[in-house]
């Protein structure tokens, strides 16, 4: 029966680890190389910041859409960090331990909901909402932004609780000997401590708003404009590919490669903020 | 030890599901692949067919019209369908049969007022210049413009029909007829396109040119907004896929294209 010896195991661990790695080096390699030679024959300059995309004229700028992803993103934080941290505050602070055991879980289902399905209650439920007391289409970044807004709510309230939860019991037993009340020592010394593992959890979150595909194609209305306001449609990065890619060849689809070389970019960086932020919280 | 056991079959039978499905018997097959708007009536007509014909392995193949060109020219499928008002150039090579003709329908809200839009006017919505319904005889309301993505061979067809439409960037676009249709259901501003075959109660198509979007009009030929559906084959089609092409053209494919919402070839 001794077929896996030790050195068997480290193998076979070391085989599935390095392959991870490797799919990952391999998908980087293969959208840098279907989409950075178009940038570069575009200019840098002409795809980032034009703003006409009209494929079949051959024009290819996605300023709307990075636009479109930023205020999109923005107002998912805009609804879900407050949302997440108070969340996070009182559950980890002010709820007895049993009844966190419940509440934590429940919160990270929300997680386990397919984007379909929020999607669809934002094309349902919120659009109408937001078109009869606001006008415009409905499907608008208001919509994506708080269907996106509690989509991220899990990824930063777990996050945000558990480096709370971390936070040593004698500051807080210090704080309360100097004569703080709960309040204050929340938000004078918890949060501060913790602050680390909060920014990591919020970054987390904003990668996780500016990745996110099908729900927000289905509430944002996807219109390559600069939108005016928070009741406008507008088109995101991830929506833009994920249209289009279907029927793109040719130039159409290098520019849509080209769209994905710049998302990759925007969430390695935001990957690496968290990281660091994590970093920097083991460290002290 | 048992949970060994387990695992060990568990792998053996996935290992033999892999080997069965890996070497089936092989059928003669043809694979179609292109427009979604025919897809459904493909997959329908596939079915019929290899009742008929048990021999026969037809698989159906979504993607879109440009990929029913593409996969054509390049053999990766033996059949591709495209629902474009006129072919690409890069089409010309192959050899195209119509095999059914689908109108596309110009929706609006049940509780708008409109009834009737010309072309013209259908263009100058599209293209942004008449963005309020009072102006084309409803309330004094926003028009929201809904369009499709770039691609699509509803869309295609719509604007080389319509003729000189570039969309306004105000437009909402959406993915599929189904989600268009859904959009124009809930917003009583919007106007839309969708196939005829997928017009319900839920939505008013409206007039064109003073001609209703029905059947009877198509196959008359006075509704405008009509587009054939191709299928494309490398070479003159012969055996099986010419047996198959014949099936959707004979009497009973024909009929089944009918009942389910498009207009016969003929």
């Amino acid at each position: 029966m001794k077929v896996l010896t030790e050195k068997g195991i480290y193998r076979l661990l070391m085989i599935i680890a390095l392959s991870a790695i490797a799919m990952l080096l391999l998908i980087v390699l293969f959208i840098l190389k279907e989409g950075l030679p178009f940038i570069f024959i575009t200019g840098i300059r002409d795809f980032l910041l034009s703003s006409e995309w009209k494929p079949a004229a051959g024009k290819f700028g996605i300023f709307p859409m990075l636009v479109g992803s930023l205020w999109v993103t923005l107002g998912a934080m805009i609804v879900g960090v407050p949302l997440g941290l108070a969340g996070a505050v009182f559950i980890s602070e002010f709820i007895p331990r049993w009844a966190m055991k419940i509440i934590k879980p429940t919160i990270e289902l929300l997680a386990g909901i397919p984007s379909v399905v929020y999607g669809f209650i934002g094309v349902m439920v919120l659009a109408p909402l937001i078109r009869d007391y606001f006008g415009g289409p409905g499907l608008s970044i208001a919509a994506g932004a708080i269907i996106l807004g509690i989509m991220i709510l899990p990824t930063i309230l777990s996050i945000s609780i558990d480096s709370i939860k971390a936070v040593p019991n004698s500051y807080r037993e210090g704080a309360f000997a100097l004569g703080a009340t709960h309040w204050q020592t929340i938000h004078m010394v918890v949060i501060p401590a913790a602050r680390s593992g909060i920014v990591a959890g919020i970054i987390l979150g904003l990668g996780r708003a500016i990745g996110e595909t099908m729900a927000v194609i289905m509430v944002v209305g996807n219109a390559v404009k600069l939108p005016g306001s928070a009741f406008d449609s507008v088109r995101t990065l991830t929506a833009n590919i994920a249209l289009e890619m279907g029927y793109a060849t040719g130039k159409h689809r290098e520019a849509l490669f080209a769209t994905g070389v710049v998302l990759l970019v925007i969430i390695m960086v935001l990957n690496y903020f968290a990281a660091s932020a994590i970093k920097r919280g083991v460290k002290k | 030890m048992r949970t060994k056991i387990l695992i060990r079959t568990f792998f053996i039978i996935i290992v033999l599901i892999v080997m069965i499905s890996g070497c089936g018997r092989r059928k003669q097959s043809i694979t179609v692949a292109g427009s979604t708007a025919f897809q459904p009536f493909a997959e329908k007509l596939a079915d019929q067919y290899m009742q008929i014909y048990p021999d026969a392995y037809i698989t159906i193949q979504g993607g879109g019209s440009a990929v029913g060109i593409q996969s054509a020219l390049s053999g990766a499928a033996q059949i591709g369908m495209a629902d474009l008002v006129t072919l690409p150039e890069e089409a010309k090579a192959l050899c195209s049969v119509i095999v059914a003709r689908d109108g596309i329908a110009v929706i609006v809200n049940l509780k708008n007022q409109v009834n009737n839009l010309t072309s013209s006017q259908i263009r100058e919505i599209y293209n942004g210049k008449i963005d309020n319904w009072k102006d084309v005889g409803g309330k004094d309301h926003p028009i929201t413009v809904i369009s499709r993505e770039e691609g699509s061979g509803t869309r295609s067809s719509f604007e080389s029909i319509i003729k000189n439409v570039s969309l306004t960037n105000n437009a909402i676009i959406q993915d599929s007829n189904g989600t268009v249709r859904e959009t124009v259901v809930n917003d009583i501003n919007t106007i839309g396109y969708i196939s005829h075959g997928l017009v319900n109660d839920k939505i008013k198509p409206v007039l064109v040119n003073g001609i209703a979007s029905t059947e009877e009009e198509i196959i008359k030929g006075r509704y405008a907004l009509v587009r054939p559906i191709f299928f494309l084959t490398k070479e003159t089609p012969k055996e099986k896929i010419k047996d198959f092409i014949d099936y959707i053209l004979s009497k009973p494919g024909q009929e089944t294209i009918k009942q389910n919402g498009l207009i016969p070839a003929k």
